[in-house]
């Protein structure tokens, strides 16, 4: 039985938990870089992207965070957490970990009265669409010969990711009562162990 | 671009759902919402970790001495403010006052916070809060106000407390009156929701939810009064999601400071050893006022119902 942790130093991590839970995986919220030890692998979960960095740096995860993710740890950010993820971002800010071969850019369909949902196709997640939520999301502008694209929107903005034992979304799976996306997660370290 | 493109489909795309509205609320939780009112103050803490600012003319502390009426900030501030950040902006409108709300949301502000910062400009009704497409956050003293308020399309509430005073007593007071009444609402027998509608003036769909979730329908944070990281975290330890810091911040002796020391006391608020740490050597809090000996036409609280 994995155990999944989830980065809780700020944003919608219990969200993640109680995703998690619903279909009976176990989660462990992770505050301080020791944790990460004791978890399978790591949720990063939506919330300020600038904040969520200055936190992983004031707390020091920046370097065990990077040796545990070239090493396989399975790793998945939502939002924010793909932008803590990216090797490069279109702005200035924050300075992303670069955990992943992705350029993202930031908010990139504007301000927050510009946030939608919509029904798209996941590769990898059978038995119809997914409502994905975007809250002042990113997308992925660019990706490395290893990433592969899960799910695009119609105008071709690549918006779901995976790159080995990393997966990173632009949307957020768990503002809704949809558990596959956390199934797939599991599913991922699962198959690395 | 990459191998391996799955068949795009895009369907029922949505703007300004409820879930959309709320969800950005979510995104805040554990976070610290620092008042600013200079494009620099915004840089400061959105490098202090803030997960959001509020734009503003004058903190609240500066908004009592002044008196007179507070109406909505100046545009051109709220523009700079947004330009200087990329966290979330918030901004306030005067409870009722929907045309300041509208104004706001074409200068593209993140959240409306409908306030009682503010000089009210509609006694009787606030803003119904539906009618937007940009989320509102609005403050209560207890749950009936609360709920009056999500009600109305609040997609997050706040305690009101008792702004720009420094001090949390009443922060606390309307945090454990919302939260001590979720959890008598939730031990109820379902035959008393009704009567406790009634009693609250609530919506009783709303109670309903609450007595089924054992939680607001909405992220609930705490404002008005938090001056120190222990404060900060004293709010968290009751029960709340996360804090606004008005006055506290840019009116304490080393605001860089103080707005590390209280993200940190925020994300770690049950670890003392971390408060205690960033506690030390901070120099000197915001000013207090007492608000027991305060007029009750001076208590912001009071406003709105």
């Amino acid at each position: 039985m994995v155990r999944v942790g989830v980065l809780a130093v700020q944003g919608d991590f219990i969200e993640h938990s109680h995703a998690l839970k619903r279909v009976g995986v176990e989660s462990v919220e992770v505050r301080l870089p020791e944790q990460l030890d004791s978890v399978d692998g790591l949720i990063i979960p939506g919330g300020e992207s600038t904040t969520i960095v200055q936190l992983i740096d004031i707390y020091k995860f920046r370097d065990s965070l990077r040796a545990k993710s070239s090493e396989g740890f399975p790793i998945w950010g939502t939002c924010a957490g793909m932008i803590v993820m990216a090797s490069e971002l279109t702005d200035k800010r924050p300075d992303p970990l670069k955990l992943m071969d992705i350029v993202v850019t930031r908010n990139a369909f504007g301000r927050q009265v510009d946030s939608f949902e919509a029904d798209i196709d996941v590769s990898g997640i059978n038995d119809g669409p997914f409502r994905a939520v975007f809250i002042r999301a990113p997308i992925v502008t660019k990706v490395g010969k290893k990433v592969k694209i899960l799910a695009e929107l119609d105008n071709g903005n690549a918006v779901a990711v995976q790159q080995n034992n990393l997966l990173a979304t632009a949307f957020h799976p768990e503002l809704t009562n949809d558990s596959r996306m956390h199934l797939l997660f599991a599913k991922m370290i699962e198959d690395s162990t | 671009m990459a191998t391996e493109t799955k068949s795009k489909k895009q369907d029922a795309t949505e703007t300004a759902t409820w879930r959309v509205k709320s969800g950005l609320a979510q995104m805040l939780k554990g976070g610290v919402i620092m008042d600013v009112v200079t494009p620099d103050q915004a840089k400061i803490a959105e490098d202090a970790g803030a997960c959001a600012v509020m734009a503003l003319e004058r903190v609240p502390s500066d908004i009592r001495t002044a008196g007179g009426v507070a109406r909505m900030s100046d545009p051109t501030m709220i523009k700079g403010i947004i330009d200087a950040v990329t966290i979330p902006v918030m901004a306030k409108a005067r409870i009722g006052h929907f045309v300041e709300a509208q104004t706001l949301e074409a200068l593209g502000v993140d959240y409306i916070d409908e306030s009682e910062v503010l000089t009210p400009a509609d006694e009787n009704n606030h803003i119904n809060k539906h009618d937007f497409k940009v989320p509102f956050v609005c403050g209560c003293r207890n749950l009936g106000e609360a709920l009056r308020r999500i009600g109305e399309g609040a997609a997050m509430i706040r305690t009101k407390g008792e702004a720009g005073t420094g001090n949390v007593v009443e922060a606390v007071r309307h945090a454990r009156s919302v939260l001590g009444e979720i959890k008598r609402i939730q031990h109820m027998d379902t035959t008393e929701l009704m009567a406790t509608a009634r009693d609250l003036q609530a919506p009783y769909d709303l109670v309903v939810e609450i007595h089924e979730t054992g939680k607001l329908p909405v992220v609930n944070f705490a404002a008005g009064g938090i001056a120190t990281p222990s404060d900060a975290a004293l709010m968290m330890q009751i029960g709340v999601e996360g804090v606004f810091v008005g006055s506290g911040i840019f009116k304490s002796n080393n605001p860089q400071l103080m707005a590390n020391a209280i993200v940190k006391a925020t994300t770690h608020y049950e670890d003392p050893d971390i408060i205690a740490e960033v506690s030390t050597g901070l120099g000197d809090a915001m000013r207090g006022l007492d608000v027991r000996t305060m007029p009750v036409e001076e208590q912001l609280a009071t406003r709105g119902w």
